[in-house]
């Protein structure tokens, strides 16, 4: 249901403040009007721009250098909050594919994956590191999934570690409901013996529902 | 001989339908609740794959997000909302699935109307399209947040592909002071944790003092556990819960109750259990707490001094510079006599019955002070109800609060139902985020007593000195 995730090059934008959260991220009320075209342009839009609505030069994400990053480079702790899913999409519409953080929110981290977004954790060092190193350059980051492995714009290349499940999924967009509808009969049987298990969990007053 | 096991162990093994494999399991969902924001794209979703909803007997719906919380409120009153709700309606309707709308008996927010019409049981899995899921934890329900993917996902099979998560105890041993809340605990934690303390853990509440806190307590406590950092958080079920359950309006009867209570009474963690982290706290240690930044772990003693560059650990010096400029405070000053333009009493933290009778005793022969814009929202319609049947309406409303509809009003503040810029506000939910409560509002966290407090004063105000 999205585009596998194979191999990058980008510049990597640095944004390093701890506990980003979702809401920052992307403001609950965008997501009430149905303006899903403009979600981008929302994005972290309480640091990209100033009160007045122009720009903020200063946000990392808009200097020259790192506007087209495809990378970023995240402060611990990244996409905090609720499970807002178009936290995720929001991101990708402004054109990033890679997270890099120490730490990220589970429900985010999780997210992620149900969009082609790929979230790397690193060592608090790993990442400082990569920042200094995309901070001194103006070259592109690889990211290359098949390997597992980050080559710095300076050519040192760093090994990251994933989820092996995770990685077919987003090499092949494999799609989870598909995968899953595959036990259909083991998921119906496991629910028929759960009756007679637990028969309270299947009490909920179910009258009133049309059939 | 099977190896000892942990609470989460317990409901985890219960639930496994198939091994995936690589520690991977797909997860049997027992209650699947629905809200207005993500409720609608998520049943959207199978709509578009022409799939039915697997068990929509096991799903519930409520709208409580981006609905109006004005008084007197019928229908859905916030208008940029209106396609969601309406949305929620008609796809609900099609699914088969029991949907507690506005007016209706059982309306509320969707982590306060679970547990209080029986849906939440100890030892089921409950998912949401919401991080505050982890609350229905108190009733030692296994509850998490989804994104709008895993929820289709579970729409359409009932279950979820998961890991396990790492298993985390956090002990309390000892009384809580007086004035101290579940609430000022979980600030507590969260000031002593961190944020990220739970990451890809389940935290289990556990000790004497835990186990001493009334059933809604729990949930307070359990709802901030997302905040450090936990996708669910656990406390043991005892006679307690059973004793909460007993004759709510979806929890099982009869014979069937019996067995479940047999079931739900071997459901704690064994003895010699080993938690990944395990960390002790004493409950001694918390007074009332207050957050002073934009993070709910920049939490503080309400009687102590704003931090400053002295007390920030290395590299997060930045960070806390950002948090004193939003915030508009000056490191070293006293928090408590910081003037407040709003209060906010509700959200799925604290706006239960026993938290309204918190904040009247508190309001109770006083009124709100000068230029101080005070709500109160119920929870449900049921604690609405509930409260008005004692009197609380009449007394909140006589002290110049506003009583208001059932919602999650400025909590989320996706509902027209924000902090203006700049003001400051004392509320009694659970997240202090830049912009949460709407743009460049300044929130500080707190129980319903110290929110009553500082509305009556006007000023941030340590309950203990009233």
């Amino acid at each position: 249901m999205f585009a596998p995730f194979t191999r990058l090059s980008s510049r990597a934008a640095v944004l390093p403040q701890a506990n980003i959260d979702t809401d920052v991220i992307i403001r609950i009320e965008r997501l009430t009007a149905g303006d899903s075209a403009r979600i981008g342009d929302y994005a972290l839009e309480a640091l990209r721009y100033r009160e007045d609505g122009s720009e903020n030069p200063e946000f990392p994400l808009n200097q020259p250098r790192w506007r087209d990053a495809q990378i970023l480079i995240a402060g611990a702790n990244f996409g905090c909050g609720s499970s807002r899913e178009p936290a995720v999409t929001a991101l990708m519409a402004m054109g990033l594919r890679c997270i890099i953080a120490e730490s990220f929110g589970d429900i985010f981290y999780a997210n992620c994956f149900q969009n082609g977004m790929l979230p790397i954790r690193f060592s608090a060092e790993n990442v400082a590191a990569l920042v200094a190193d995309a901070e001194a350059s103006s070259s592109e980051f690889v990211v290359d999934l098949h390997r597992c492995s980050i080559t710095t714009a300076a050519g040192c290349e760093v090994v990251f570690t994933i989820d092996p499940q995770r990685r077919e999924a987003l090499l092949s967009g494999l799609d989870d409901i598909g995968l899953t509808l595959r036990h259909a009969e083991t998921i119906t049987a496991w629910q028929q013996a759960d009756r007679t298990r637990r028969p309270w969990i299947w009490m909920a007053d179910t009258r009133e529902i049309a059939a | 001989m099977t190896p000892p096991r942990t609470l989460l162990d317990k409901i985890w093994d219960a639930h496994v339908v198939l091994d995936l494999s690589d520690g991977w399991s797909l997860i049997h969902v027992d209650r699947h609740l629905l809200h207005d924001l993500s409720g609608p794209p998520a049943l959207m979703d199978l709509r578009k794959r022409d799939l039915p909803v697997h068990n929509p007997e096991l799903t519930f719906a409520t709208p409580d997000h981006i609905v109006s919380s004005r008084p007197g409120r019928v229908d859905d009153t916030f208008p940029a909302g209106a396609r969601l709700v309406a949305g929620l309606r008609l796809l609900t309707a099609a699914a088969g699935i029991r949907l507690f709308d506005l007016g209706g008996e059982g309306q509320g927010i969707v982590h306060v109307i679970a547990p209080e019409m029986g849906l939440t049981l100890p030892g089921a899995t409950q998912i949401c399209g919401d991080s505050h899921t982890c609350t229905n934890g108190g009733l030692g329900a296994l509850a998490f947040g989804v994104g709008t993917s895993e929820s289709a996902h579970a729409l359409a099979t009932q279950t979820l592909r998961m890991r396990k998560p790492r298993n985390m105890r956090v002990r309390i041993e000892g009384s809580l002071g007086s004035c101290v809340t579940a609430k000022d605990l979980a600030l507590h934690l969260l000031r002593t944790l961190g944020t990220t303390a739970g990451v890809e853990h389940s935290i289990e509440f556990a000790g004497s003092t835990v186990r001493a806190l009334e059933v809604e307590e729990r949930l307070t406590l359990c709802n901030l556990a997302v905040e450090m950092g936990a996708r669910s958080a656990l406390i043991a079920p005892d006679e307690a819960v059973f004793a909460y359950l007993r004759g709510r309006r979806f929890a099982p009867t009869g014979a069937a109750f019996d067995a479940a209570i047999a079931y739900w009474r071997t459901l704690a963690s064994d003895e010699d259990a080993v938690f990944d982290r395990d960390i002790a706290i004493d409950a001694a240690d918390v007074v009332p707490t207050i957050s002073w930044g934009t993070s709910p772990d920049q939490s503080m003693p309400i009687d102590g001094l704003v931090p400053g560059p002295a007390d920030a650990p290395l590299g997060t010096l930045e960070d806390l510079a950002a948090s004193l400029d939003y915030m508009g405070l000056t490191a070293g000053q006293p928090i408590a006599g910081e003037p407040v333009d709003w209060v906010f009493i509700g959200s799925c933290a604290n706006s239960r019955i026993s938290d309204l009778r918190a904040a009247a005793r508190v309001v109770d022969g006083r009124s709100v002070a000068p230029g101080v814009q005070a709500w109160v929202v119920p929870g449900s319609m049921a604690v609405r109800r509930e409260a008005e049947a004692e009197g609380l309406d009449r007394l909140f409303t006589d002290a110049g609060f506003q009583w208001r509809e059932p919602g999650c009003s400025m909590c989320v503040a996706a509902n027209g139902e924000q902090v203006p810029p700049g003001a400051r506000s004392v509320s009694t939910s659970n997240r202090n985020f830049v912009g949460r409560q709407g743009p460049r509002a300044r929130t500080h966290l707190a129980s319903p007593a110290m929110a009553a407090a500082a509305a009556v004063t006007g000023r941030i105000t340590d309950v203990r000195t009233l």
